[in-house]
C-alpha cells in the first residue's frame, strides 16, 4: 500500500523562538577559511593510491582493456555466474537479467542479486567512488543488491575530497553517495564483518 | 532528604570498573579502535590543518546559525523538502508522531541518530503504538535487550559476544550457544532485511545539512540508514540545529575527518547526500530540532562543544570512559563530551560527570574540531561550585585547604602532624576504608623533615 | 637573574629529596636560585574542584610572593600549567604583577632545555651516569598543556625535551611503553573522588611499566609518582619511581620495592 501524499504542511511552531533565540547573543568569528590547496596532499599516482585504499576497505580491483571484459572476469565468481536476477546499468560492460522497465515499487527490486553501476570517479585518498543518483533508476539498487560491481573510467581519479567537491560543482541530482567498499560492521566486538546490510562484497572494475 | 534517582558516576562506575571480566576487555576493544584512528590521522600529513578548518568552520556557522537556517530551509524546500522545526524534544517528538499519523504508518525504520536518543522518540512512539526498528546493527543489539546504546558510534561495545547471541537466540532463533559475529551478524541481515522490506516511513539522523544546498548527508557502514531511506516513500531526517555546514565544499573537511577519527576507517562506506525528495511520489521531512542548543550557543565557556560532529573520539580516548563503560554516566552521550553537554540540560542531575575526568586533555588532542574538552569539563567544575551543588565535604576540604594554604606557618605545621602521625601511627590507623586513597595505595613515606626545614637549615 | 624555586605543597612535605635535586641541579648550572620561604600552594587543588573561591586568596598570594624573581621554576608541570593556564580567571587582564608572573614561571624540564638550553650534564666534571632500564611516565599536564613533548593524539612534530634531557646521561637503556602517553589515573582530586577508576588507571600503568623490561618510572611529574608509588607498593610490583630531577642532579636508583 502506498501511503497517500497528505502530510506537506510544515510545522513552523517553533521557528521563530528559535530563530530569536540565535540573535539573542551576537558572536564574533574570523569567517569562513579558504582551504588552501598547497597544504593539500596529492598523491604521485593516484589510481595506484586509489586502488591501495579500495582494497584497504574490502572491495576488490579489477583492471580491464575492454568494457566486456568485466563480464568474463564476473562469470568466473560463483555467486555471478549462479546470478538470477542482474540489474545492468553499464550495458556495454554486462547485459543485465532484470528488466527494470516495469518496476515502480522499490520494493520489486527485493530479490535483485547483483546491480552493475557507474561510477562517476573515484577518489585517491580514501577509496571512495562517487556514484550520481541520476544514473540509477531506483537509488536502493545500490543498497538492495546481494553484490554490486562498479565500473569506473581509470581516468577518473581525485587526489582527496576537496578536489571530488570541486569537481561536483553544485549537486544537481536528488542523490549522491561517495562508496566505499562493501557494507561491513564491527558493532559485535569490533569483529569486522562484511556484509551487513548493503552488498556483501564490492567488484570495481576500471576500464581505461 | 534528596528523593531523586541521581546516582554519581563513581558510584555507577564501580561494578563495571572493578569486573576483570569487563574492564579490561573494554578498554582494549576502545584502544584498539583509538589505535586505528592514530594510524589514519598519521597517514594524513595535513591532519592538523584539517582540524583547525573544521574548527574555524564551525565557529563561523555557530555564530551566524540563525542565517545559515534559513538558508538551509529555503534551499531544501525549493528542492520540494518539507522543512519543521521544533523548539524542543517534546515538539520533535509530535512533529515526527503527527507526520507518521498522517500517513497512517505504525512500521517505522529508523537509523542510528543519537538526536532521536536525546528526545526519546522510541519510547515516545512506542506509547503511542507505533513500532520502531532501530536498524543499524549495534542499535538493534541494544533495543531488543531495552538497553540504552553505551558509546554514539559504537552502541554495544559493552556487550560480549556471547551476550549478543543470548540475545539473538531469544529473539531472532538463532542457534543456541552460537556466538560468532559472522554468523550473528548473518542472522540480523536477514532479520532486518525484513523489517526495511515491511517499513512504511524510514528515519535517519543527518550527519551534515549543508546551508548553501539544502541537501544533506548521511554516514554510514551498514547501508542501513539507506535501505531505510530508500525504500519508502516518506523519509524523516531528524538534525540538531548544530549539524550545519555552511557551503558544499566545507563537507570535503568534514568527511575527511569524521571516519578517521571515529573507527579509523579513511571514510565510511556509504556518504550518501539528499537533496530533496526520492521522486515525485515521496516525501522528505527535516526536522530541526532545538532543544537547548541555541541556549548553549549563548555560553561563551561552553558554546564550541555545539562543533561536535559525533565521532566518539574523545570517548575512544578517554581512559575513565573505558574503564567505567557509557552506562556509568547515566546519560545519552557518554564521554567527555557527554559530561559537558548533559549538565547543560540538568547541572544538579549530572553534576558528578565534570568531575569523572582526570584532566589528562587526551580528548581535547583527539577532537577533530578542537573542542577544549578537558577545559570545557574544568569550567563546568567551577559552574557546578558556583550553583552550589558541590557536596559538603568537598566544600568543607576546601575551604580547609584555602586557609592552610594562606599561612606558611599554618601549611608548615600541618604537614609536621600528617608526616609525624605516619610516622607514629600503626598502617591499620592510616589505612583504611575511611581514607579513600588508601583503599588500592600505600601513603607516601613520610620524611624527617619538609624542603623548607631542610632548607632554612642548610642554605643561608 | 634571580630564579625562584616554586615547590609544590606535596613535594615540600613529602618528597623533599625531589626539591633538594631540583635545587642543587640548579645551582650547578650557575643559576642564581632561592626559595621563597612563604610560599605553599599553587591553588589547583581547590580550582580543580571548582572552588573559584577558595582559590583565588591564594593564587592572589602565589603572584604576590613570586612576582618579585625574574623567573620561577617549579619541577611539576602540572603545577607550572596552573599557574601559566589556568590564573587568567582569578587575575585582571592589566594585572602587571600576575602577567610577569604568568609568563615567567616554568617546568624544570622547559627551564633547562629553552632557557638554559643545557647541551652536556656534568658534575665535578664527570659525566652523570644512570645504568639502568628507565621508562618515561609522560604526565598529561606538561605533555598536552605545556607541550613537553609531542602527544600520541596531536600530529604536530615537537621535540620530546624530557626524553632530550634525559639523553644528557649516560648508560640510560630506555624501556618502550605499548601506551606511550596514558594518563595514571591520579588526577588530584580524582584520585579520591573516582577511587575506583583512578586505581584501575594506574595499575594499567604500572603493568605497561613493569611488562616493557624497566626497572625505574621516570617523569617530570611527581604527583604521578606519588600515586603509581602508592599502587606500587601496595601490590609489591618490582619496579622504582624517580623524578627526572633525581636523575639529572645524580642521584643514585635505590631499590626499595620488592623484587
Amino acid at each position: 500500500m502506498t501511503p497517500q501524499l497528505t502530510s506537506q504542511a510544515a510545522d513552523t511552531t517553533g521557528r521563530q523562538a528559535i530563530l530569536d533565540r540565535l540573535t539573542l547573543r551576537p558572536v564574533r568569528s574570523a569567517g569562513l577559511p579558504t582551504v588552501d590547496a598547497s597544504k593539500l596532499t596529492s598523491f604521485e599516482e593516484p589510481l595506484a593510491k586509489f586502488t591501495e585504499m579500495l582494497q584497504s576497505v574490502g572491495g576488490e580491483v579489477h583492471l580491464v582493456d575492454q568494457p566486456d571484459q568485466v563480464t568474463e572476469i564476473l562469470n568466473q565468481i560463483e555467486v555471478f555466474s549462479n546470478a538470477q536476477r542482474v540489474v545492468s546499468l553499464v550495458p556495454e560492460a554486462v547485459k543485465g537479467s532484470f528488466d527494470l522497465s516495469k518496476i515502480h515499487d522499490p520494493h520489486d527490486l527485493a530479490a535483485v542479486d547483483w546491480t552493475i553501476a557507474k561510477g562517476e570517479f573515484g577518489v585517491a585518498e580514501n577509496g571512495a567512488i562517487w556514484i550520481d543518483g541520476s544514473t540509477l533508476p531506483h537509488r536502493v539498487l545500490l543498497f538492495i543488491a546481494q553484490y554490486l560491481a562498479i565500473v569506473l573510467s581509470r581516468r577518473e581519479m581525485v587526489h582527496h575530497m576537496h578536489e571530488g567537491y570541486a569537481r561536483l560543482g553544485t549537486p544537481i541530482s536528488r542523490f549522491g553517495v561517495f562508496v566505499a567498499g562493501p557494507s561491513k560492521t564491527a558493532d559485535i566486538e569490533q569483529s569486522l564483518v562484511l556484509g551487513a546490510h548493503g552488498c556483501r562484497a564490492l567488484q570495481v572494475f576500471l576500464t581505461p | 532528604m534528596n528523593m531523586l534517582p541521581i546516582v554519581d558516576h563513581p558510584a555507577a562506575a564501580r561494578p563495571f570498573v572493578t569486573n576483570p571480566d569487563r574492564a579490561p576487555w573494554h578498554d582494549k576493544a576502545l584502544w584498539f579502535v583509538r589505535s586505528k584512528r592514530d594510524k589514519q590521522a598519521s597517514s594524513v600529513p595535513e591532519w592538523e590543518y584539517l582540524r583547525s578548518l573544521a574548527s574555524q568552520i564551525k565557529t563561523a556557522t555557530i555564530a551566524n546559525l540563525g542565517d545559515y537556517l534559513t538558508e538551509f530551509e529555503r534551499n531544501a524546500t525549493a528542492l520540494g523538502a518539507v522543512v519543521h522545526w521544533a523548539a524542543d524534544a517534546e515538539e520533535h517528538n509530535r512533529i515526527v508522531l503527527k507526520i507518521l499519523r498522517d500517513h497512517d504508518t505504525h512500521r517505522i525504520v529508523k537509523s542510528k541518530s543519537m538526536l532521536t536518543e536525546e528526545c526519546g522518540l522510541n519510547p515516545f512512539l512506542e506509547a503511542n503504538g507505533i513500532d520502531v526498528v532501530d536498524t543499524d546493527l549495534g542499535e538493534r543489539i541494544v533495543q531488543l535487550r531495552h538497553e540504552t546504546p553505551s558509546h554514539i558510534v559504537l552502541p554495544a561495545i559493552h556487550l560480549k559476544k556471547e551476550e549478543v547471541g543470548e540475545t539473538f537466540h531469544e529473539h531472532l532463533g538463532t542457534d543456541e550457544g552460537a556466538a560468532d559475529p559472522k554468523y550473528l551478524t548473518e542472522a540480523a541481515r536477514g532479520h532486518l532485511r525484513d523489517k526495511f522490506l515491511a517499513g512504511e516511513v524510514g528515519i535517519t539522523g543527518v550527519n551534515f545539512a549543508i546551508a548553501e544546498t539544502g541537501g544533506f548527508v548521511v554516514c554510514t557502514n551498514e547501508g542501513n540508514a539507506d535501505l531505510g531511506a530508500s525504500l519508502p516513500n516518506v523519509h524523516i531526517a531528524c538534525m540538531g540545529i548544530e549539524k550545519l555546514v555552511p557551503r558544499f565544499e566545507d563537507l570535503a573537511v568534514f568527511l575527511r575527518l569524521l571516519a578517521r577519527s571515529a573507527t579509523g576507517q579513511p571514510i565510511t562506506t556509504y556518504t550518501s547526500h539528499f537533496h530533496g525528495p526520492r521522486d515525485s511520489h515521496s516525501e522528505l521531512h527535516i526536522v530541526l530540532v532545538d532543544n537547548g542548543r541555541s541556549r548553549l550557543r549563548q555560553s561563551d565557556a561552553f558554546r564550541d562543544a555545539l562543533h561536535c560532529i559525533r565521532c566518539g573520539a574523545c570517548m575512544n580516548t578517554c581512559p575513565v570512559y573505558r574503564r567505567s563503560g557509557g552506562h556509568s554516566y547515566r546519560a545519552t552521550i557518554p564521554g567527555p563530551i557527554g559530561s559537558v553537554l548533559s549538565p547543560t540540560r540538568d547541572s544538579s542531575k549530572h553534576k558528578s560527570l565534570p568531575f569523572a575526568c582526570s584532566l589528562c586533555g587526551s580528548c581535547t588532542d583527539v577532537c577533530p574540531v578542537k573542542i577544549p574538552l578537558h577545559h570545557q569539563l574544568l569550567a563546568w567544575r567551577k559552574e557546578i561550585g558556583n550553583l552550589k551543588l558541590l557536596s559538603y565535604d568537598k566544600r568543607i576540604s576546601m575551604k580547609m585547604a584555602s586557609l592552610l594554604f594562606r599561612s606558611a606557618r599554618l601549611f608548615s605545621f600541618a604537614g609536621w602532624v600528617g608526616r609525624a602521625s605516619l610516622k607514629v601511627l600503626p598502617h591499620w590507623a592510616t589505612h583504611h576504608r575511611l581514607n579513600t586513597w588508601t583503599i588500592a595505595r600505600e601513603l607516601p613515606e613520610p620524611p624527617k623533615e619538609s624542603f623548607r626545614h631542610w632548607y632554612a637549615k642548610n642554605r643561608k | 637573574m634571580t630564579v625562584a624555586l616554586f615547590v609544590p605543597c606535596y613535594l615540600d612535605q613529602f618528597y623533599p629529596e625531589v626539591a633538594i635535586a631540583t635545587l642543587e641541579l640548579l645551582e650547578r648550572l650557575g643559576v642564581d636560585v632561592v626559595f621563597p620561604p612563604e610560599q605553599t600552594c599553587c591553588g589547583q587543588p581547590m580550582a580543580n574542584t571548582g572552588c573559584t573561591a577558595d582559590c583565588a586568596p591564594v593564587a592572589r598570594r602565589f603572584v604576590d610572593i613570586f612576582a618579585p624573581f625574574d623567573s620561577i621554576v617549579c619541577p611539576s608541570g602540572s603545577c607550572t600549567s596552573m599557574v601559566r593556564n589556568h590564573y587568567d580567571d582569578y587575575f585582571a587582564e592589566d594585572d602587571d604583577a600576575f602577567l610577569h608572573v604568568k609568563q615567567r614561571t616554568f617546568d624544570l624540564c622547559e627551564f633547562l632545555y629553552d632557557e638554559l638550553q643545557i647541551q652536556e650534564l656534568k658534575i665535578e666534571g664527570q659525566d652523570v651516569c644512570f645504568p639502568h632500564r628507565v621508562s618515561l611516565h609522560q604526565s598529561c599536564h606538561g605533555l598536552r598543556e605545556l607541550r613537553l613533548g609531542p602527544s600520541s593524539e596531536n600530529m604536530t612534530v615537537r621535540d620530546n625535551k624530557v626524553r632530550q634531557l634525559m639523553n644528557l646521561v649516560k648508560d640510560v637503556e630506555w624501556c618502550d611503553l605499548s601506551r606511550p602517553d596514558e594518563c595514571c589515573g591520579f588526577g588530584g582530586t580524582f584520585a579520591v573522588n573516582e577511587a575506583d577508576v583512578s586505581a584501575a588507571m594506574g595499575r594499567d600503568r604500572v603493568a605497561d611499566h613493569v611488562g616493557s623490561g624497566s626497572e625505574v618510572i621516570v617523569s617530570a611529574d611527581m604527583s604521578c609518582l606519588m600515586h603509581l608509588q602508592g599502587l606500587i607498593r601496595r601490590e609489591k610490583s618490582p619496579i622504582e619511581v624517580m623524578h627526572v630531577a633525581q636523575v639529572l642532579a645524580g642521584r643514585k636508583l635505590k631499590k626499595t620495592n620488592a623484587k
